[in-house]
């Protein structure tokens, strides 16, 4: 199975990067991991002109600390992900979620900002970073500029990234103090895609709920971040009858589409029971239980 | 859009070839460099059987074009043998008839070499883990597991 013709562009610099978009506009596709946009191109549903590959410019990979952020080069992959000390330290959610993003090989190549901008609602990063609270910081010929996760992701492969811009990073503000989070998703197979799946991340204040946010995987048109739910936990001592409460948000947030995985009812309760999971996992580690 | 030159390493052989943007590493290894141990299976990066060596990580070359392969160095299961010895994942493979039609193997071995470098002595549950993108449709995994279990002992014994 081949691709279309194209021409190919291997650019050291971003600046070369957005000069190859002013150029090509529409005809043009940025190339990251490509585990999404080459089987995408075989299969013709994709076809630029323009294939611009990110992988040789080496300012767009790696994890560092800016104060109290981390900053995530959108090139890192997800087994740098997996790896990060930095990470394991200070952003847990994230390493336990690329663990499990699909199988060993496709995480050598696959990134998490190849992940995030492709914009499908099945994909992991988009809740996972929602609930992380992160920022994404895109480059375009204007300059530089940030978008929340929560306000980035628009319809299914559709964002507020315009054509001739690029992501550069993910801004994912440190854990601090008694906080835990969880990443619980129900798959049929290594590799599959989430049937459902539930991000958590909150902030205890003794036993008070002082901060929580809760977002979900592939039961909408884009990942959905569940604000009733996370309202019905903020400030309160959260118990078994208030995590029913949250799950119950999550279940009427959710618009899954029926298909292999399930049929819409089947979806919208396993929504809703990863939800309970992530949350009371979440107060565990939270807990340092 | 016409060929581009690219040079690579292939088992520590270096090649230089002309090759269309749009063609997949697999196409360049089994057909111009006539390397057909790597197999095409699902061609969507789902199975595990076009899996090579790739500066040292494990990847599909299906989801890989051969452009991007410009100064990598690549290892194939035509690679593991030294000096027809076997190396001890074929070994093990051969021992434990870790194979039945034998389709998988070739993807199942090279990603198997990789995870014994970055995790020498895997427990049984690792090694499903290790293994979990390379998709097997006759054995049920447990001769295979038997198979990196063999080579693991036997790497660390040398």
């Amino acid at each position: 199975m081949y691709p279309a013709k194209f021409d190919f562009h291997a650019p050291n610099s971003i600046e070369e990067v957005l000069s190859l978009l002013s150029e090509y506009g529409d005809d043009a596709k940025v190339l990251a991991g490509g585990h999404s946009l080459l089987p995408m191109m075989k299969m013709r549903f994709a076809t630029p002109q323009h294939l611009i590959d990110l992988n040789r410019i080496d300012r767009l990979r790696g994890i560092s600390q800016d104060g109290d952020t981390i900053v995530i080069g959108a090139m890192t992959t997800e087994k740098q992900i997996i790896a990060s000390d930095v990470l394991a330290m200070h952003c847990p959610l994230l390493p336990e979620a690329a663990k499990q993003i699909a199988d060993p090989q496709v995480r050598n190549r696959g990134t998490i900002g190849g992940d995030i901008c492709h914009g499908d609602p099945a994909n992991d990063q988009p809740a996972v970073t929602m609930a992380a609270d992160a920022t994404y910081v895109l480059q375009g010929p204007k300059g530089e500029r940030s978008v929340h996760s929560s306000e980035f992701f628009l319809g299914s492969f559709y964002t507020a990234m315009e054509a001739d811009e690029i992501m550069t990073s993910i801004r994912v503000p440190a854990a601090a103090g008694s906080s835990g989070s969880a990443y619980v998703k129900l798959k049929r197979k290594t590799g599959d895609w989430a049937t459902a799946a539930a991000a958590v991340q909150l902030t205890l204040d003794g036993d008070r709920c002082s901060s929580v946010r809760i977002a979900l995987t592939n039961v909408g048109a884009t990942a959905i971040r569940v604000a009733a739910a996370e309202d019905a936990l903020s400030g309160q001592v959260v118990d078994e009858a208030l995590i029913d409460a949250a799950a119950q948000h999550a279940m009427d947030a959710c618009d899954p589409t029926e298909d292999l995985r399930g049929d819409v009812e089947y979806k919208t309760k396993m929504a809703g029971e990863m939800t309970r999971r992530a949350i009371r996992q979440s107060l565990a580690r939270a807990r340092g239980q | 859009m016409g060929k581009k030159l690219i040079s690579m390493t292939v088992n520590g052989q270096t090649h230089e070839v002309a090759v269309e943007p749009r063609q997949l590493l697999i196409h360049t290894l089994r057909e111009e460099l006539g390397l057909t141990g790597s197999h095409i299976g699902c061609e969507t990066s789902h199975c595990g059987a076009c899996t090579v060596d790739f500066n040292g990580e494990s990847v599909k070359s299906c989801t890989l074009l051969a452009v991007q392969a410009d100064g990598a160095d690549i290892l194939t299961v035509e690679g593991l043998a030294n000096d027809g010895v076997l190396h001890p994942v074929q070994e093990g493979f051969t021992e434990k008839h870790g194979l039945q039609c034998g389709f998988c193997t070739p993807g199942m071995m090279i990603r198997a070499y990789r995870l014994l470098q970055e995790n020498p002595n895997p427990s049984e549950e690792e090694i499903r883990t290790g293994i979990s993108g390379n998709l097997c449709r006759c054995t049920g995994y447990q001769n295979i597991v038997r198979a990196v279990q063999y080579a693991a002992e036997k790497l660390s014994a040398e």
